[in-house]
Parts: C-alpha cells; structure tokens; sequence
C-alpha cells in the first residue's frame, strides 16, 4: 500500500506541475504583456510600468514562474488588482461559502440518490423501477441553472419560504443554511440523478452475486440482503462516479452561485474576468484544477482501500 | 424500434429540423426590436409569447437551437477528430505512447470545460468559438478513452494477429480493422457528448462566456429572462424546456442505440 501511495502522490505532484504550467502559459505568456492587458489600450506607458513593476513582471519568464509557484506554496497568491487586498484572502472568504455549498448538494444528492437506487433494484422490471429510472432520465436533462430559476419562482416568490437570493454570512447560522438550501438543491438534483441510476444498475450487478443468495439462504429477506450485503458492494461504483462528478459539482456551483447572487468563488472569479483582474483568475483557476486533481487523487487512494487488487495495477 | 429510441430520436429530430429551417425561414425576424409588443404571453401570433425587446421567442428559440447544435457539433467533431487518433495510438503502441497519451488525458480531465472557457475569455473575451473550443477540449479525453479502451480489447483477436501476420502495420490495422469496430461505440458516446456539449453551451452562455449579443442562445435567452422570471414567466420555461427537450432526446436516442447496436445487450434486457 505504501508504494502504491507513494507512486500515486509522485503522479499528483507531476499532475499539478503541469497543469500550474498550462494556467501560466494562458494567463501570463499568451497576452503578451498582461499588466497592458489589465489596464486596456488606453492606459498611459507609466502607469502600465509601474504596474509591470508591482506585479514582478520585469523578470524572465521562468523566474516568474517560479516566482508564481513559490509563492502559492507559501500561501502567497499575490495581490489582487481591482480589490487591492491578498487573493489569498479574498478566496478563503469566497470559499467559506462555496465549499459548504458544494458539500450541501453532495449530501442532498446522496440522501436523494440512495433510497431510489435502492427502490429501483428492489423493485426491478415494475412500476417504481420504471418511475425512477423514467425520474432521473429527466433530471440528467434539466439544466442546473434553470432548475434553479424555477425553484425561485415557486418557494422564493410565490410560496415566500427561502429567500431570492443574496447570502447574510456565517454570523447566523440558521439564516445562512437557508439561503443556500435553494442553490444547493438545484445543485443536488441532476446529481442525484445519476447517482441513482449508477446505484441502480451497480445493485442489480450484486444481486446476481452468489454471496447474496448465500444471505438470502440463511434467512435474510430481500430488503435485508439488499441494504446489508448489496448495498456496501454496490458503494465501490457509486464512489467513482461521485469523484468524477465533482468536477461537474464544482462548475455547477459556479454557474448556480449566479443565479442566486451568492457571493462565493464563481461570482469571484466572473467579476474577476470583466475587471480583467488576471492575477484572481490565475489563482481561482489554479484552486479550482487543485481541487478536482485532489479529488482524483483521494478517489484512487479510496479504491485501493476497497480493493486490494487495485494496489498492483498502475 | 424500443419507444425510448424513437422518442428520442423525434425529440433531436425537432430541434434538428428547427435550427435546419431556421437558416431560411423563422416566423418574425429575431434581430427587429418591437418594444410595443414585450413579455406578451403566448398567442395564436407569438406561440411562445414575446421576451423584453418584443421578439418572437419562438422565433428566437429556433435561432437558439442552430448555435446550441451547431457548437455542441463542432465540440464532437473536436473530440472525435482528436481523441480517436490519440486512442488509437495509446492502443497501438502500449509503452510510451500510451503512458503519455494517458496522462495528457488525465491532465485535461483536471480542467472542467467550464474552467477551460473562463481561461480562455479572461485572455481573448467572450464568443461562441470559446465554447467550441472549451467544450470541445472536454472531449478529446473522452474519446481517447473510449477508443483506447475498444480497442485494446480488439488487439487481443486472432483476426488483428493474422493482419500483422500478413505483414499489416499497427497504424493501417488500427483504421482498416480497429476503426470500424469500434465505430458503434463511437456512436453512442458521440450521442451523449452532444447531449452534454448542449447542457455546457447552455450554461457557459447563461453565465456570458459563450454566444454573445446578438446571436440568440438558449442559455442566454434564460440569462436575461432572470430578471423578468415574476412579470412573464414564460420568457424562461420555454427556453428552458427546448434544452431540456433537446438533451433529454439525444440521451434517450443515445441508450436507445447503445441497445440496437450492441446484441449482448438486446438479448439481456
């Protein structure tokens, strides 16, 4: 297990090198000089020097690089242009509240997702089988953001039981919970969607397993074999698709965060693009890649947990 | 014909036969602003009402389904025309091709085409051609893994080993007999990316980062229905449920086909 861990960490470390290459390669390389490219055609040839000069542009590019690096891995990401205060800051305020929003909609989505997998396995082949899986083939197509809108329609503005819009902050827990139930919902719902089918057709692969038919030999019921015996297996799938879909859960909350005004990573970083604030973008981008590679790397590390055999295999 | 597939296939077909008559013929002119006649609820002469500006929203709505098509096509086309070859390779010359094709993939996989896009328009501004692209370099792994893992399992046959046999080389044998193969598998994953390519293009363009003004998109069509959802509500079901419509036929159509073209499948279900 050690090698397997080591050998998988050397990967996650090459992985983020490469990709923090390509996110410099676009924002600092690509536009020539960036410090023009923030302050646009018109700006006088002094202001765009001293500008080139505070964010540390007058050196070699791979210096720059190393520079950029350096100063992530020491919590420094550099000072936002428009704001004027530590991106670092900015984004650990931002994500205070995206994080507990994504976390939110994974909960939802799994406690959506496992009751109807179940009920659809257990009751394969009839009606709610069918109903389900009829459900969810629906909630794969709808789009978060318009589901979203819809939802404001009925529980913000007709029935007045969630708020618009608009985030109050942490300070009253209770308020803060509830002006995120709505995003997080429309968030959780094309989620759950898949979930429940991949839990669906992993418990039905289990069922067919002779261990379950040992169970139900021994007195089990159905049900009883089904949330004991299947269940735990058909978790192993189920866990897979819930790291691949992060990177969707991830961009999803960066679009919903729009339609709610919630003021977290994704309006950070759509702010950032019209103010040109390159720097933000450099850095968000930079968090949000780190997120998905780390979640890549905590799902394999999960599976060789699980499973063994998977520790041999490259 | 299952009825999964033959909804689907007329659910695609509506928006496909839309954006076709759209190029030549829409029932108002979407780019003439008739103030006079905004939010107007649906009637014998808007059959979708009329958005904010007083246009036709079914009108607009057939516009929206050409650029939604258009650029989830391309993104396909992106995908395929770059992530087949690549696959093919990795599958061809296991070693260092593989491993570095892989982990090109792997690396692409860490950025979300919604990532990709917000990088591109912080550096060139907002388009539809951003989309494209975004979407479309979402894809390339998706297809190199499909196609790799195809036709992995296709170089094992005794019919690959007697093309070598006979003097075949790994590149020729991978499109004369690897290709065709895997050609069904292609299809059915192409299915899903366009439907995915569809939901993408609707979400970078509700947030600004795809079609702009005024080019009409369905993603933006609900952008700026946001604000009106309590006047005229149905400025933002109706767009909202060609998406939905759209996406859901192309899924079924795609389960549909996965079905016809794979016997192990028909006789299982």
């Amino acid at each position: 297990m050690a090698r397997y861990i080591i050998k998988r960490l050397f990967s996650l470390v090459a992985s983020l090198l490469a990709a923090s290459l390509v996110i410099f390669a676009v924002i600092e390389v690509i536009p020539g000089d960036p410090a023009a490219y923030m302050l646009g055609m018109n700006a006088a040839p002094d202001t765009v020097a001293a500008l080139r000069d505070s964010l540390g542009l007058n050196v070699s590019l791979p210096v720059r690089y190393a520079n950029w690096l350096g100063g992530m891995l020491t919590g420094d990401f550099g000072i936002s242009y428009t704001y004027k205060v530590p991106v670092a800051d900015l984004v650990s305020a931002r994500l205070l509240i995206s994080l507990p929003l994504a976390g939110l909609a994974l909960l939802l989505s799994t406690v959506i997702a496992v009751p109807i997998g179940l009920l659809a396995a257990a009751r394969r082949g009839r009606w709610p089988d069918y109903a389900v899986m009829g459900g969810t083939q629906l909630g794969i197509a709808v789009p978060n953001f318009w589901f979203a809108m819809l939802l404001v329609l009925a529980f913000a503005l007709h029935w007045r039981i969630f708020p618009a819009g608009g985030f109050p902050g942490w300070s009253d827990p209770l308020m803060a919970v509830r002006a995120l139930a709505l995003p997080s919902v429309a968030l959780a719902l094309p989620q759950a969607a898949i979930l429940a089918r991949v839990l669906r057709s992993a418990l039905i692969e289990t069922l067919g397993q002779d261990y379950i038919r040992t169970a139900r030999a021994k007195g089990l019921t159905g049900a009883q074999a089904l949330v004991r015996h299947a269940l735990r297996n058909a978790m192993i799938p189920v866990l897979t698709i819930l790291g691949m879909q992060f990177s969707f859960l991830l961009a999803g909350a960066i679009i919903i965060e729009n339609v709610f005004y919630i003021p977290g990573l994704g309006r950070l970083i759509f702010q950032a693009i019209t103010q040109r604030d390159l720097i933000v973008v450099e850095s968000v981008v930079m968090i949000l890649v780190f997120a998905v590679i780390l979640v890549t790397f905590l799902t394999d590390l999960a599976y060789a947990a699980v499973d063994p055999r998977l520790r041999t295999r490259g | 014909m299952k009825p999964g597939l033959a909804i689907g296939a007329v659910l695609a077909g509506v928006a496909l036969i839309a954006a076709l008559v759209s190029l030549v013929w829409t029932p108002y002119d979407v780019t003439a602003l008739a103030i006079a006649q905004k939010l107007q609820g649906p009637s014998p002469l808007h059959w979708f009402g009329t958005d904010h500006f007083g246009r036709d929203i079914a009108a607009m709505l057939m516009v929206g389904a050409r650029t939604s098509l258009a650029v989830a096509l391309v993104a396909v086309g992106i995908g395929i025309g770059l992530g087949v070859p690549l696959g093919l390779l990795a599958a061809a010359r296991p070693g260092w091709a593989d491993e570095l094709t892989m982990r090109g993939n792997d690396l692409i996989f860490a950025f979300p085409s919604l990532v990709i896009a917000i990088l591109i328009t912080a550096v060139f501004g907002p388009s539809a051609i951003n989309a494209i692209i975004a979407i479309g370099i979402f894809n390339i792994p998706v297809f190199a893994r499909v196609t790799r893992a195809g036709a992995l399992s296709l170089w094992t046959l005794d019919y690959i080993r007697a093309a070598q046999v006979a003097g075949k080389g790994r590149a020729r044998i991978s499109v004369e007999h690897i290709l065709p193969n895997i050609a069904n598998l292609l299809i059915v994953q192409g299915t899903i990316q366009f439907s995915l390519g569809i939901l993408a293009e609707a979400g970078l363009s509700y947030v600004g980062l795809g079609a702009q003004p005024p080019l009409p998109s369905w993603g933006r069509m609900l952008a700026e229905a946001q604000t009106m959802v309590t006047l005229a509500p149905h400025v933002a079901i109706f767009p909202g449920l060609a998406i939905v419509a759209t996406v859901l036929g192309l899924n079924l159509l795609g389960d549909g086909l996965r079905d016809a073209l794979d016997p192990r499948l028909r006789r299982a279900r």
